[in-house]
């Protein structure tokens, strides 16, 4: 079976194409599910931690109420302010879109290879599409011609590009160790000699990722670019319907994508003993989501001046030291 | 035997369903769905409920503008340490004595930035 529908050792012949095209449209139609259901458990989640019962009246339990909210997202009036750049202000939505679409395709989803693309460069390209999205988030701040879409927009650029360069040298304690840049390799590393998990030797680096990663999405305690209470949540102020849902849904799934390259880099992707590769990812990647929200639940949002200070002055450093030391103990162990 | 163009394709694929997705549900099936009734009230810009005054195309704190050099600065070095990490293994004892002055000199970088108050958001 996943035989027939493997495409990535086969001569480029028309099932090969077909098989890609059935990969790619199927990781579409699952992401669009995951983030519908991340969002129902978010809400779900921070209602039982706060004593409340959360989404419970459409459909059984709640079950259909993001969905409920999509298409009545669907069915809204698309506002263009009078003052809006409008061109910029039609396009940002989609340029923050598709790259948070794009990174998935490295993304190793289970031990044979039909939804992910065997390249030699997948961390970098994560991290170069990822740091696409920002030019979306920009514009959109800007082109709306409104002062807290102008602050939050700066506020997210200055953010995510801070956050980018601990995310980057804390991934590199990683790279090193397995000595590729390819996910699939990263994990197929993991799971020969020495058999252990990147977290437990690559600990300081995993500290650094979390935070930089919770950064990089935007999420408490460093959600300051869309501050509800201060900002009217910032860049998307003045969007509306789909527009609006396409900055919301970036953002999920870069939730998502995020937890699947952590759950990649550090607790070895698919691998896991009985249950087959891909429910293993799905449990380490649901864990990484629940952190995200857990963490909602329970952080008061930071300070603008401590934000960025704190990038560069803590996270830079330890991320620093984190390869420095990688690279002399790599060395001497040899 | 795996093909890398057989990925790159498939990397492809998805840049095309990622722009086909949001181009389909807001310029084809939205317009068809959603109501469009714009009055000049609607097409204000939002600020808190009060007349709007002045533009927001206006001038914005240095410290941002401060704060993306220094991450082109960074963000440039750290993707030079990439293939290095992953040649590491054959380049033996130069590679990282190379590379522990290269982040040192880093590390210059940011004592200097930081000595500078760059760093510091007043």
């Amino acid at each position: 079976m996943a035989d027939f529908f493997s495409w990535v050792d086969k001569p480029l012949d028309t099932h090969a194409v077909l098989n890609m095209i059935i990969g790619a449209v199927v990781i579409l139609a699952f992401i669009l599910g995951v983030v519908t259901y991340s969002i129902y458990f978010q809400r779900k989640l921070i209602g039982w931690m706060q004593w409340r019962i959360g989404p419970n009246r459409v459909g059984p339990l709640g079950l259909l109420q993001t969905i409920a909210d999509v298409l009545k997202l669907l069915i809204k009036e698309d506002v263009v302010p009078e003052k809006a750049d409008r061109n910029i202000f039609l396009i940002a939505p989609i340029l923050a879109f598709f790259p948070s679409f794009m990174v998935l395709a490295v993304i190793p989803f289970s031990a044979n290879h039909v939804f992910t693309a065997y390249s030699n460069v997948g961390v970098l390209y994560y991290i170069a599409l990822s740091a696409m999205t920002i030019i979306g988030v920009v514009l959109g701040g800007w082109a709306s011609n409104n002062k807290y879409s102008l602050i939050g927009g700066m506020r997210s650029a200055a953010q995510m590009i801070s956050y980018e360069v601990p995310l980057a040298m804390s991934i590199l304690g990683v790279v090193l160790m397995a000595g590729s840049m390819n996910l699939v390799n990263i994990v197929e590393a993991q799971i020969s000699f020495p058999y252990v998990w990147y977290i437990v030797p690559q600990f300081l680096g995993f500290c650094v990722f979390i935070i930089s990663a919770t950064a990089e999405l935007s999420r408490t305690p460093f959600d300051l670019p869309e501050a509800e209470s201060e900002l009217v949540s910032g860049y998307n102020t003045e969007y509306s319907g789909f527009r609006f849902a396409f900055f919301y849904l970036a953002e999920y799934v870069y939730l998502f994508a995020m937890s699947g390259l952590g759950a990649t880099l550090y607790f070895g992707g698919w691998s896991g003993p009985f249950l087959p590769g891909w429910i293993w990812f799905g449990i380490k990647v649901t864990c990484f989501i629940f952190f995200f929200f857990w963490l909602q639940a329970t952080m008061p949002r930071i300070r603008t001046d401590q934000l960025l200070t704190f990038a560069w002055k803590v996270l830079i450093p330890l991320s620093i030291v984190n390869l420095v030391l990688t690279a002399v103990l790599k060395y001497l162990l040899h | 035997m795996v093909s890398y163009w057989n990925s790159y394709l498939f990397i492809f694929l998805f840049l095309v369903l990622g722009l086909l997705l949001p181009i389909g549900a807001i310029m084809v099936i939205g317009p068809l769905l959603r109501p469009k009734n714009p009055t000049p009230e609607k097409l204000t810009t939002y600020e808190s409920g009060v007349e709007p005054f002045g533009e927001a195309h206006v001038r914005y704190n240095v410290r941002y503008y401060l704060f993306a050099l220094m991450f082109v600065a960074f963000d440039v070095e750290v993707m030079f340490l990439y293939p290095w990490a992953v040649t590491f293994d054959s380049l033996g004892l130069f590679g990282l004595v190379e590379m522990l002055i290269f982040l040192g000199l880093l590390a210059i970088g940011l004592i200097y930035a930081w000595k500078k108050k760059v760093l510091e958001w007043k």
